[in-house]
């Protein structure tokens, strides 16, 4: 059996890259990708608990993460889509109107 | 029987209805129902008071006080220990000034029902007539000083509302009322403020201002007298008792079973000091020598009593029009004549003399203060009587006159002659009234007549328009009509073959005044007389004789102005178109002159004096009411009243001296002689004489005087006050210079330097400092994205990290 060090060091990785992604991506599509890398990650750090403690409890949080990224993709593409079809762009550089 | 005492309040209430209806009503009632309204609550009080009347004739002339149902207990304080009823005092001197006032009174009314006619404020007439009615009798029936001072101030302002009745008159004829009217308040007010001093001194002195408390006797001496008399046949025991059970009935249940059993007084010793009336306790005072504590001093209570007394004198000049403050009554004849023969004759300003009778055991024990009441009055009479000589207004004659006679009753208190005091002032309310509404019938007619003569000569307005709007005035109002003056006597004459029946009343009037046998005026003023030369005869009192001396100079000056009057008005070839044309009054005018010029006639029988010989015909006079009838009825309740012993010298030097004046009057101003080709008095005319009647025509300066000793100062005192002190000083200068421009200078410091310096310094300072770091703290609002993604991964290290610090310290340890 894998160890679970390996998963947590795995999910580690994952989220790292997720957030390298999230900061050093211009795309907004790939941003949001790089986003749900690390929602992953640490999906798969709460499966690893889970499963090393023998409790459910992770298992379920997991699809609560899921379902809830699910939704969030709904909306997240929606947004990108309204945000090009104004901005002819999704160059999230170019997205900065709300500065002070 | 023992009940209508009660019907007293009725006297006061009557009026007061009567005055209430036409108060709220009247306007729409028109004249005819106004009239009667007041008419008849003025003739429905006369007859309660002739209930009282009899009640106190037949009862032995008992006192009996009073308390109404809803005013019972009127000022009370109890941590001061101040108790003020509203008591009403029945006794043989308030029914006999109830009976002036409501019989004289009702006599008028009936009078003004004919003499108001025409006039747009008619119902406003009876209104003020029947207020003054309510306020006269609460002036006599109070029992105590303070009643009498709400009746005093009131029957005061009903005064001055009737003298400024026509205060819109037109012409300045109303502004000329309206001074008067203001002239009268102002002088009553000085003599008020007298009478209010008197009120306070004896309310600290005697702790009380009841005149006297339920159950006290009076009269202790007459009490002590009939008891020794009768004392076998118990009837005054009896009589005595009336009194009690009657006083004692409205005080509660609880005394009701023992007043069976109360032994019969014939004096006030059981009773303690502190409960007996003002008077009980003045006399027990002197007994005991008490002395009155001021705090710093203590004065005896004899000098309290002149100082009260003197006060009350100041009232009493006022309200009675004596010397110093008599100038008002001559000016008050501007109100409608009928007020001047009520208010301003009959009643009202006998009110002093009223008051001085009442309080006779302060005057009877205050020597000094007699001095000068006996001196006042008989200069006063003196004084008026003089000034009536030279005048040319026919009212203002009667108001010279009125004054003179009230110095004649104020001169019988100063020579402790209290029942002549009251008869004189009886017989001088039916002859005065008598008098007055007599010249009202004269100027009604005299206006009459002059409207009728315009009308004949062809150039006069309409009869009924004239009638209507100015038929009753007194002042003419006319300016195309030459300034035409009824009341001028210069413009009468000739008048007693025009006005038959109020030229013989004025004449019956004229004889009464002048004191000729055997009219009221004779018996009334001959019994001042007499009382002022017993009291200088049997008391040593000095001043009886000078009174005597002045009083019979001022009934001779009487006899000759009122027998010039009568030349001037009703003798020889009518002056003018108006006099010769002057219709006689109605019969509603006419009737009340001929019952005044009965009672003129007769009202000497209530009082002649016993044993007068040829006088009374021997005796036939004293078998209609009986010698000595009004003395013996007042002795009572007036404690001093006396009759005293006819002094036929004394009475046939006055007649022959008023008879002489008389005759003198005719060879002057009779045979057509009264006014001369120039419209002057044949005084005037005269070098010899001029100087005398100039003076007396010029009514002796006295306003003149006034005005420059009190008037004249006040005003320039005033217009200091006003133009330097105020104005110039005050609003100019320290308004203007030091309030405005400190004001303006502490201003500019609070609006440059707080407001505009500190106070907007913080706003804007916050403000700015707010621009400044939110200049540079929205450079953090980038608006990329990434950035705050930094920051939030910053932030969720730093939260880590914090998180884990324990765990890592503790790992190192």
């Amino acid at each position: 059996m894998v160890q679970t060090e390996a998963y947590v060091m795995l999910s580690a990785v994952l989220f790292v890259l997720g957030t390298m992604g999230v900061l050093l991506r211009r795309n907004a599509i790939l941003v949001f990708m790089s986003v749900e890398l690390m929602l992953n990650a640490a999906n798969l750090a709460l499966v690893a608990f889970a499963r090393q403690w023998n409790q459910v409890q992770g298992h379920v949080f997991v699809f609560f993460v899921m379902t809830v990224a699910a939704a969030e993709v709904a909306v997240g593409l929606a947004l990108i889509v309204a945000i090009f079809r104004t901005k002819q762009s999704i160059n999230i550089d170019e997205l900065h109107q709300m500065e002070g | 029987m023992e009940n209508y005492p009660q019907l007293v309040t009725l006297v006061v209430l009557i009026p007061l209805i009567g005055m209430t209806i036409n108060l709220f009503w009247g306007w729409r009632f028109g004249e005819k129902v106004s009239g009667i309204i007041g008419t008849t609550a003025a003739l429905l009080a006369f007859v309660v008071a002739l209930l009282l009347w009899s009640y106190l004739s037949n009862s032995g002339y008992p006192s009996v006080v009073v308390n109404p149902p809803i005013l019972d207990g009127w000022i009370r304080i109890g941590s001061a220990n101040v108790e003020i009823p509203w008591q009403m005092r029945v006794d043989t001197l308030s029914v006999t000034m109830m009976l002036v006032v409501t019989g004289v009174g009702s006599l008028i009314h009936i009078y003004s029902i004919g003499y108001m006619h025409g006039d747009p404020l008619f119902s406003r007439f009876f209104t003020y007539l029947n207020l003054f009615l309510v306020f006269m009798l609460i002036l006599v029936t109070g029992n105590n000083f303070l009643m009498m001072f709400v009746g005093w101030e009131g029957v005061g302002l009903c005064s001055f509302l009737l003298i400024g009745f026509w205060f819109d008159r037109p012409n300045g004829v109303g502004w000329k009322n309206s001074l008067a009217a203001r002239k009268a308040m102002i002088v009553n007010r000085i003599g008020d403020f007298g009478l209010l001093m008197a009120i306070f001194l004896m309310f600290w002195t005697f702790g009380t201002l009841d005149y006297y408390r339920p159950g006290e006797i009076t009269n202790v001496e007459l009490a002590e007298h009939s008891e020794t008399v009768t004392a076998n046949e118990g009837e005054h025991a009896a009589t005595e008792s009336v009194a009690a059970p009657t006083e004692t009935k409205s005080e509660g249940a609880a005394t009701e079973d023992t007043t069976a059993a109360l032994p019969v007084y014939t004096n006030n010793d059981h009773i303690e000091t502190a409960q007996l009336g003002v008077f009980g306790q003045a006399e027990r005072m002197i007994a005991e020598h008490h002395e009155v504590d001021f705090g710093p001093f203590k004065l005896p209570i004899e000098t309290v009593l002149v100082l009260i007394t003197l006060f009350m004198l100041l009232g009493a000049a006022g309200k009675s029009a004596q010397i110093p403050l008599f100038v008002w009554l001559p000016d008050a004849m501007a109100g409608p004549t009928p007020v001047s023969a009520l208010i301003h004759a009959a009643t009202m300003v006998t009110a002093g003399v009223y008051m001085m009778v009442r309080s006779n055991v302060f005057y009877h024990n205050a020597e000094f203060t007699s001095f000068v009441v006996a001196m006042i009055g008989a200069t006063t009479a003196i004084v008026a009587g003089y000034i009536a000589i030279g005048q040319w207004d026919i009212k203002r004659v009667l108001a010279y006159s009125t004054i003179s006679q009230l110095g004649f009753m104020v001169a019988a208190v100063g020579v402790g002659a209290y029942g002549a005091a009251m008869f004189h002032l009886v017989t001088h309310a039916f002859f005065k009234a008598l008098l007055f509404l007599g010249s009202g019938s004269v100027i009604h007619g005299m206006e009459h007549g002059h409207h009728l003569a315009h009308e004949r000569a062809g150039h006069g307005h309409g009869r009924d328009e004239h009638h209507d709007a100015h038929g009753h005035d007194e002042h003419d109002e006319h300016h195309d009509e030459h300034e035409f003056d009824p009341q001028d006597m210069r413009n009468m004459g000739g008048l007693s073959r025009r006005m038959p029946l109020t030229y013989i009343t004025y004449l019956i009037g004229t004889l009464a005044l002048a004191g000729i046998w055997p009219f009221a005026g004779f018996w009334s003023k001959d019994e001042i007389l007499a009382n002022s030369w017993l009291d200088g005869l049997v008391n040593n009192h000095f001043w009886g004789y000078i009174v005597l001396g002045l009083l019979i100079v001022a009934a001779a000056f009487t006899a000759f102005y009122m027998w010039r009057q009568i030349e001037m008005v009703f003798f020889g070839q009518p002056r003018t178109e108006a006099a010769d044309h002057a219709p006689e009054s109605s019969a509603v005018m006419v009737v009340p002159l001929l019952i005044l010029g009965v009672l003129s006639i007769f009202g000497g029988m209530l009082n002649v004096p016993a044993n007068a010989g040829v006088f009374t015909i021997f005796g036939l006079f004293e078998n209609i009411f009986g010698a000595e009838k009004l003395t013996l009825w007042l002795e009572p309740s007036v404690a001093n009243a006396h009759a005293v012993e006819f002094q036929p010298l004394i009475a046939i030097g006055a007649l022959l001296l008023a008879l002489a004046a008389i005759f003198l009057a005719r060879s002057i101003y009779g045979a057509g002689k009264a006014v001369t080709q120039d419209n002057r008095d044949p005084l005037a005319v005269r070098r010899d004489t001029a100087p005398i009647w100039n003076f007396a025509n010029a009514r002796m300066y006295w306003d003149e005087t006034y005005y420059r000793l009190f008037e004249n100062p006040f005003n320039v005192l005033s217009r200091f006050l006003a133009n330097t002190l105020d104005q110039d000083f005050w609003h100019d200068y320290v308004h203007n210079t030091v309030i405005w421009k400190g004001f303006d200078a502490i201003g500019q410091i609070l609006a440059r330097g707080v407001d505009l310096g500190i106070i907007d310094g913080i706003v804007n300072g916050i403000g700015t400092l707010v621009r400044w770091l939110s200049g540079r703290w929205r450079r953090l609002q980038t608006g990329y994205v990434r950035t705050y993604a930094v920051t939030f991964l910053l932030g969720v290290v730093l939260v880590i990290v914090i998180l884990l610090l324990p765990a890592l310290t503790n790992a190192g340890k």
